[in-house]
């Protein structure tokens, strides 16, 4: 039988480092899921999954057992990708800038998001969906993605951003009301 | 009979509790359809497609992870977070407002440190966007804060703290550019920031009750909202060829 979370990270705090790889094979694909949801990026997702086993690893002392051991690690992926999109997102203003035309990208980036009319004739109201998580803001965009996709509480994502319930509460709510406001027409005319 | 709000039926889908809710929903047609609708786009944002990690993947990641766990060293990105680089990042920051406030003032269209005017409005719609995000998102915390009794805002005066150096040089920015929308709106956030900064650490729920009331009289959240939205869609604009003259 496989030792559970709690027993591996009682040896990784007794010096044995090998005891962490339990909790990587546990929990890689989904902190990769959620990585991946977060930058809507293959290889940033790879990076953070393994810049958010490195930091589970090093505050692993840290970890109270309040919450699962799962909860917590998406506390750390979240902070890890809210730090990289944030990052990413003031490169890329600043190299879109410095481009001297800027017209290639934003051509590009266009041709990447057609409009919801274009999408929704086509039916492909998938393709919608990445570019419309993109849209949100980096607070938005994880407060959503720990609400809907991973089941968090709005308690444990006030915790996992740092900020106190209500602002998670809002978060959430304005990153649905987005969503809506660029899916919706698509959703209802794939309805009709 | 009083619908629902919006708010109470996105906390409702996700199962949260609101109170009264479920009994409204089975009186109330108008709300049972909101539900429905804002059910079917949420449930469109689970055919958001992962892709699939092949077999052995989680023995890829620890081959990966295994050999720098015994490394002090940070991550690449993680450095760009270190106290050493913030302060740098600081002051960069500083210089380049200083730079768009010198280009701004002589009104010379001449480029600093390889940066054309257009560039550096569009730097600091992206800044200035951030920063009035950061600030909502204290303000929201003060507003929506329910606690009975004495509270803590001790955590919301040291981030409002941070963020008045910042805001100051902000409104200068857009003062001097012109752009009065935005240099009065942080002009009032200003206000409302110095006067949690300056706030005592634990207010009785009287002296809490009044800060919370000045800031939803004053309507800075709406307007920082708006603000916020057009510095976005500012940034959505391609850059023209010339320098612009607003911020």
């Amino acid at each position: 039988m496989e030792p559970s979370d709690a027993a591996a990270i009682a040896q990784i705090r007794a010096g044995d480092a090998d005891a962490f790889r339990v909790l990587v094979e546990r929990h890689s694909r989904s902190v990769f899921r959620l990585a991946f949801r977060m930058t809507g990026n293959e290889q940033d997702a790879e990076d953070l999954v393994q810049e958010t086993f490195l930091r589970a690893f090093r505050q692993i002392r840290k970890y109270d057992g309040r919450a699962g051991f799962g909860t917590w690690l998406y506390r750390i992926a979240a902070n890890c990708s809210l730090d990289l999109i944030r990052l990413r997102k003031r490169r890329q203003e600043q190299q879109t800038m410095a481009d001297e035309d800027g017209q290639e990208l934003t051509a590009a980036v266009r041709s990447e998001t057609p409009g919801p009319d274009r999408q929704a004739f086509s039916g492909e109201l998938k393709q919608l969906l990445a570019p419309a998580l993109q849209r949100l803001s980096p607070m938005e965009r994880t407060a959503f993605v720990l609400r809907h996709y991973e089941g968090m509480c709005i308690e444990d994502i006030g915790e996992a951003l740092g900020v106190r319930p209500g602002a998670a509460k809002h978060s959430v709510f304005r990153a649905v009301q987005k969503l809506r406001q660029t899916l919706e027409p698509a959703v209802t005319l794939g309805r009709s | 009979m009083k619908h629902l709000s919006d708010e109470e039926l996105v906390l409702h889908y996700y199962g949260e509790r609101v109170d009264g809710a479920d009994e409204h929903l089975q009186a109330c047609d108008t709300c049972h359809a909101s539900l429905e609708s804002l059910g079917r786009v949420l449930r469109s944002m689970d055919g958001l497609e992962v892709p699939e990690r092949g077999e052995g993947y989680e023995g890829h990641v620890w081959n990966r992870l295994a050999p720098t766990l015994g490394e002090p060293r940070a991550r690449w990105w993680s450095e760009w977070f270190s106290p050493r680089r913030l302060v740098a990042a600081a002051a960069m920051a500083a210089l380049l407002i200083a730079a768009f406030l010198a280009g701004r003032v002589s009104q010379q269209r001449q480029q600093v440190a390889g940066l054309s005017g257009a560039v550096r409005e569009r730097i600091m719609l992206v800044a200035v966007g951030e920063h009035l995000e950061r600030s909502q998102m204290i303000l929201i915390e003060l507003v929506n804060n329910a606690s009975a009794g004495p509270v803590d805002i001790s955590e919301e005066k040291q981030r409002a703290r941070d963020l008045i150096c910042e805001n100051r040089l902000y409104r200068q920015a857009a003062l001097t550019s012109g752009d009065r929308g935005v240099s009065s709106v942080l002009d009032e956030l200003e206000r409302t920031l110095l006067e949690v900064a300056h706030s005592p650490s634990k207010l009785d729920s009287a002296a809490f009750e009044e800060i919370r009331q000045r800031i939803e009289a004053e309507g800075i959240l709406f307007k920082i909202r708006v603000v916020g939205s057009n510095l976005r869609e500012r940034e959505q604009i391609p850059a023209p060829a010339h320098d612009s003259k607003s911020l």
